[in-house]
């Protein structure tokens, strides 16, 4: 080989090499050194107790707790697109939990997704929003992590193809969506608002849910809170296209994300109840600071929402008019006289009282899943607390039944156009809500690690 | 006019198809085991079986029923002949006023008919709907085991008249 071939032999060599060399760079990370899991009392009480606020905050217990396990275990499968994923366990047990882990490895895999022996961990676990964590609160959370009882749970096989479950395939991912730092705060804004923002934006990682994806399972940067799926359920839009019947304001976001509830908003139910129970144990200034936050993100309401707010408030005050037989709706109106109104008209308060529907969110909605799971399974109450309550319908209505009420509360309640797929959308709620309604012998939304709220 | 299937027999329904089953059970057919304690589905008092489900029959308008059958505790058993269900709760005492069993009874049927041998767990979760305000859980869960235990038995197999499905 003389000449020019050899040229560029050398010229593909070089650039094999090199890409080698550089994909090396973008895929492998070094292992941290294992440490002996750290003693409880080399922690300070007053970080543990920070931590467990900031852990409340980032709803950490409902991912890595499977109902009615051991908190923090891990095992809990979490669907994706792409296959399901387990959590994993991050108790400080030394074989399978985070024992062994240093803060410098907690602070890596919160801040770049990448455990301790070096490998990339999935972006279900949010660290696109948790690279905005601060050292300081990395350190808080660390802290309350490595003092809860460690619990030896195996982690469980995640179930994905080829490629995806190769794990130097999420360097690409990172390559491409991961943006350290980004966080910046608004110096023309008040601390509140900058609270606000950095919880939301980073530990909160309220956009996991709340934000679309694109096809590679990336939050869509320019829909931003614009609404998205989770386990079955519709994450409503939180900006400007919240299709809330009644504009949301920073008093009833505190209201809702503390209590649970608003009057004038109904219960928060499915997914988000754990991320409300949770809530209700931090500290009231940061709720505050994402009230504030997330109501200048929802943005003013225009003059056409205020005036369908007020619409909608003065309906739920005035009893429904009479149906005519010959309403098209009239056996979802008979339905929803003799199994729903009792309930949802009788004016007694929110939440132990349904909520009127003229005020429902899930009724305005264009997507009528999260309607349809709450008819078929209901509301079930919190072992021990005071909580709201709906009985199912899964049993006593078929699927024809259902769709006939779904059409006429959508009619006789909001001011959208009839939903175009309800039928479908009943059909294939019943399937996964066989699954829902598996006894689950833990309550559904467990506060955070409740055995330990009121300890250091 | 309306027919509503309830433990075997057809009933000509006069009342309006947005009438609650439990009414049309307790005052039109008569059959008066299903109580009325909240009347918002929230209590269990009111639990029939249709179609081999629990369902509450104080939120269920008789106009979903069409074309099912509706099993309530009558279909079960008799005084004479009491269902495995019955006998176990009574020889387990499991009532103290009563109000709650016939409820209890049905749900835990229903579970029985679908699990023949729940754990204490499952049952526990299955009759959460079901509020008992005296206090006999425990006897409840009890009489649930003692049921699966006399369903088991060949003389005990089936409900009386065959009507829970």
């Amino acid at each position: 080989m003389t000449g020019l071939p050899r040229i560029i032999a050398g010229v593909i060599g070089g650039v094999v090499i090199a890409g080698a060399a550089a994909g090396f760079a973008v895929t492998w990370r070094p292992a941290i050194a294992a440490i002996d899991p750290p003693a409880l009392a080399s922690f300070d009480p007053a970080l543990v107790k920070r931590g467990r606020e900031l852990a409340a905050i980032g709803n950490c217990n409902d991912c890595h707790t499977v109902r009615g396990g051991k908190s923090f275990a891990g095992g809990l499968p979490v669907p994706t697109p792409f296959g399901t994923i387990y959590s994993s366990n991050i108790t400080p047990d030394a074989a399978t939990g985070i024992g062994r882990w240093s803060e410098q490895a907690f602070r890596r895999a919160m801040r770049s997704g990448v455990n301790r022996d070096g490998q990339h961990l999935y972006p279900t676990f949010p660290y696109d929003h948790f690279t905005h964590v601060s050292d300081q609160d990395d350190a808080a959370l660390y802290a309350f992590l490595m003092t809860r009882p460690p619990v030896n749970a195996p982690p469980r096989a995640n179930e994905l193809s080829f490629p995806l479950d190769q794990r130097f395939v999420i360097a690409g991912w990172k390559l491409l969506f991961l943006r350290h730092g980004s966080f910046e705060p608004d110096s023309n804004k008040s601390a509140e608002w900058n609270r606000g923002a950095y919880l939301v934006e980073g530990l909160a990682h309220c956009g996991a849910c709340h934000t679309p994806r694109n096809g590679l399972g990336a939050e869509r940067p320019n829909a931003q809170f614009a609404g998205g799926d989770v386990d079955h359920w519709q994450a409503y839009p939180i900006n400007a296209q919240s299709p809330a019947p009644v504009p949301w304001d920073a008093a009833a976001l505190y209201a809702y994300l503390r209590q649970g509830f608003h009057p004038d908003h109904g219960t928060a139910r499915g997914p988000m109840a754990e991320v409300v129970s949770n809530l209700s144990s931090v500290s009231e200034s940061d709720v505050r600071a994402i009230a504030t936050y997330m109501a200048s993100v929802f943005g003013v309401p225009t003059p056409n929402q205020k005036n369908q707010g007020e619409a909608a408030l003065a309906q739920a005050k005035s009893p429904a008019p009479v149906t005519l037989p010959s309403d098209p709706n009239a056996t979802g109106a008979s339905i929803y006289a003799a199994a729903c109104a009792t309930c949802h008209e009788a004016g007694r308060a929110v939440p132990y009282g349904g909520v009127n529907l003229a005020l429902s969110t899930a009724l305005s909605s264009p997507d009528p899943r999260n309607a349809v799971n709450i008819v078929l399974s209901g509301i079930r109450p919190v072992e021990g607390q005071r909580s709201p309550i709906m009985p199912g319908f899964a049993a006593s209505m078929n699927d024809d039944q259902i769709s006939a009420l779904l059409r006429f509360l959508r009619a006789r309640f909001s001011n959208q156009p009839p939903w175009s797929s309800v039928e479908k959308t009943v059909a294939d709620a019943r399937q996964t809500q066989t699954v829902f309604l598996q006894p689950s012998s833990g309550p559904h939304n467990a506060p955070a690690d409740a055995t330990q709220r009121d300890k250091p | 006019m309306m027919t509503l299937k309830v433990n075997g027999h057809d009933h000509q329904i006069e009342s309006d198809p947005d009438t609650p089953l439990l009414y049309v059970l307790r005052d039109e057919i008569k059959l008066n085991a299903a109580k009325f304690g909240c009347g918002l589905g929230q209590c269990g008092a009111c639990t029939v079986i249709v179609d081999g489900k629990a369902v509450l029959s104080c939120v269920t308008p008789v106009l979903l029923l069409e074309g099912k059958q509706v099993t309530t505790l009558e279909g079960l058993g008799t005084i004479d002949a009491p269902a495995p269900i019955q006998r176990a709760f009574m020889e387990e005492q499991a009532a103290q006023c009563g109000y709650c069993i016939a409820g209890m009874m049905m749900r835990a049927q229903a579970l029985l008919q679908r699990n023949s041998k729940p754990t204490d767990e499952q049952i526990r979760v299955e009759l959460e709907p079901n509020l008992c305000r005296c206090g006999t859980h425990m006897r409840i869960l009890r009489a649930v085991h003692r049921a699966a235990r006399l369903m088991d038995t060949a003389d005990a197999s089936s409900p009386m008249q065959g009507s829970a499905q």
